[in-house]
């Protein structure tokens, strides 16, 4: 399979219909263990993500319909998902700069550069009960789909069930970075919502793969 | 159930909020020009002088932009609600009020806060501003006293913040500044508590739950859940639980002097800020500690919730030059 930089718009502007469909129910578990922010912080990152990429001429390369996106990202919302994402976003561009159309192994690549700018900027690791415990999962997953010989939709299957199962262990997980990390064991028994929204990115992404 | 609140569309409310606020304040405050959410002092920025920055997310109000004035805060970069600002408004502010003297960035210890003005500090100094950051760490409910530097920032920004600006007014050099402001950041000392949740213009619902005879210590000024849960008790016996735990922390000798905030988290009538006010000065006295100056109000606000925070600083004779140094802010006035 091919990548080429007008699926990369349909993947962005794919996740920014499902954050904001599903922002409410971020905003809820947010509420549970931080500021009930995520769902509106990530809808509107998203969002101004799509904006910025789908106004791109058509000559634009993937790398630079990546950086874009990082771009309006960051100036759109702040927060915390601002400088996460928006370093996942470049980071994911520099994985692919050069390249006209992206091929299963750049797409994976294109994966773990989101999952490595996440973990530099956060300066988080897995099992701490963020984003990444969604994240690192599925890149690895995905990588290891690859190197078996599957082809790009079943990697990204593969990435979107870790990040599910990633998202879901949070819930055992006592958070000790960002801001769940003062509740302590209160944080017990909850999903991260920045994992949550993850999954959501993730399988998002894999469903607007070109057919 | 969705609450009520008096606004237009959601996502404009903080944009809408400022223009508010410029509209009532043009003596004190303007845009940078350009942007939207880079709030620059009219008098203060100037050469020579270290430029303060302060910021973060709405919903604080009068913090942050309150206190944006001559003697005080230089600028501020105004986020969405309980959302950090992007880099871009802090960069604003920074070059607005860079005096070739560098720099300080001030808010509160969160990592959103965190990474946005760790990445506007690294395009400043593409510009050749230097710049140097004091996180705020009041919170004494948000961690152990081993761990201060984990610990939120909240009301006691207030303290800080205006310490700091008084020792840029001075002319201080940027080491000094940044010396007087960690100082003061570990001299205060905030405890909260919240009995009722507030709610995001966007949603329009209660950020917590938390049941009608039930209070919340330690709560943070963004609703994040406290330390501990515990049937409401009357104020003598909140105050008590609250000036324990400061008492405890602050350590201060028979003799010592504080400065003191009785904040309102927005619902709060000043009724019961002053009832909570007068058991802190009970308090006070019996450990034979001094009050050199008192704010009862509303200065560091999480929208509409119901609650309140005590917060002291543990005054010397340095901090307390710096305190009364005056100050002449949109919503806020020393001397």
């Amino acid at each position: 399979m091919e990548i080429a930089a007008s699926d990369l718009v349909r993947m962005i502007a794919a996740v920014a219909d499902d954050l904001e469909t599903n922002k409410d129910e971020l905003c809820r578990l947010d509420g549970l263990i931080g500021d009930a922010d995520h769902g509106i912080a990530m809808a509107l990152g998203f969002g101004a993500a799509r904006d910025a990429v789908t106004a791109l001429g058509p000559e634009a390369e993937p790398s630079a319909v990546l950086n874009a996106a990082a771009k309006a990202f960051l100036s759109g919302v702040g927060a915390s998902c601002g400088p996460l994402y928006a370093t996942a976003l470049m980071r994911a561009g520099a994985s692919v700069k050069g390249k006209a159309r992206l091929d299963d192994g750049d797409a994976v690549a294109l994966l773990r550069g989101m999952e490595t700018g996440i973990r530099d900027r956060g300066k988080a690791e897995p099992g701490q009960k963020t984003m990444l415990d969604a994240w690192a999962p599925a890149a690895s997953a995905a990588e290891a789909a690859l190197s078996a010989g599957n082809d790009l939709p079943q990697c990204f299957d593969a990435a979107v069930m870790a990040a599910r199962d990633g998202a879901e262990a949070t819930r055992q997980m006592v958070a000790t970075k960002g801001r769940a990390e003062r509740l302590g064991d209160r944080s017990l028994g909850h999903v991260d919502p920045g994992a949550a929204s993850a999954v959501m990115v993730i399988a998002a992404m894999a469903r607007a793969l070109p057919a | 159930m969705r609450t009520k609140k008096i606004v237009n569309a959601g996502d404009h409310a903080v944009d809408e909020m400022l223009d508010g606020i410029l509209a009532a304040h043009s003596g004190h405050l303007a845009r940078v020009a350009g942007t939207k959410r880079a709030i620059v002092a009219r008098d203060g920025p100037r050469d020579g002088k270290v430029g303060l920055v302060i910021g973060g997310g709405s919903g604080h109000e009068p913090t942050f932009v309150g206190f944006v004035g001559r003697g005080l805060a230089d600028a501020a970069a105004i986020g969405n609600v309980f959302a950090s600002p992007p880099p871009d408004p802090i960069l604003a502010c920074t070059q607005a009020v860079n005096g070739g003297a560098g720099v300080l960035y001030m808010y509160g210890n969160y990592a959103g806060d965190v990474m946005n003005f760790d990445m506007a500090a690294e395009m400043a100094a593409m510009d050749d501003i230097e710049v140097r950051t004091v996180l705020t760490t009041d919170d004494i409910a948000s961690a152990p006293r081993d761990r201060r530097d984990s610990r939120r920032g909240v009301a006691g920004n207030f303290f800080i913040f205006k310490v700091a600006g008084a020792a840029c007014d001075r002319m201080l050099d940027l080491d000094e500044v940044e010396r007087i402001a960690r100082k003061a950041n570990a001299h205060t000392f905030t405890m909260g508590v919240a009995l009722a949740p507030c709610s995001l213009p966007q949603t329009r619902r209660p950020n917590f739950e938390i049941g009608a005879e039930e209070m919340e210590i330690g709560m943070g000024i963004h609703g994040e859940p406290g330390v501990a849960r515990g049937p409401l008790e009357p104020a003598d016996s909140i105050v008590d639980e609250m000036m324990d735990r400061i008492l405890a922390e602050m350590a201060p000798a028979k003799g010592d002097r504080v400065a003191l905030l009785v904040n309102g988290l927005g619902a709060t009538p000043l009724m019961e800020l002053y009832i909570m006010n007068r058991r802190v000065r009970q308090r006070l006295d019996d450990a034979g500690i001094g009050v050199h100056a008192t704010w009862v109000g509303n200065w560091c606000t999480s929208l509409e919730m119901t609650g309140a925070s005590v917060t002291c600083m543990h005054l010397d004779g340095e901090l307390t030059a710096f305190l009364d140094h005056p100050c002449d802010c949109a919503m806020f006035r020393v001397g």
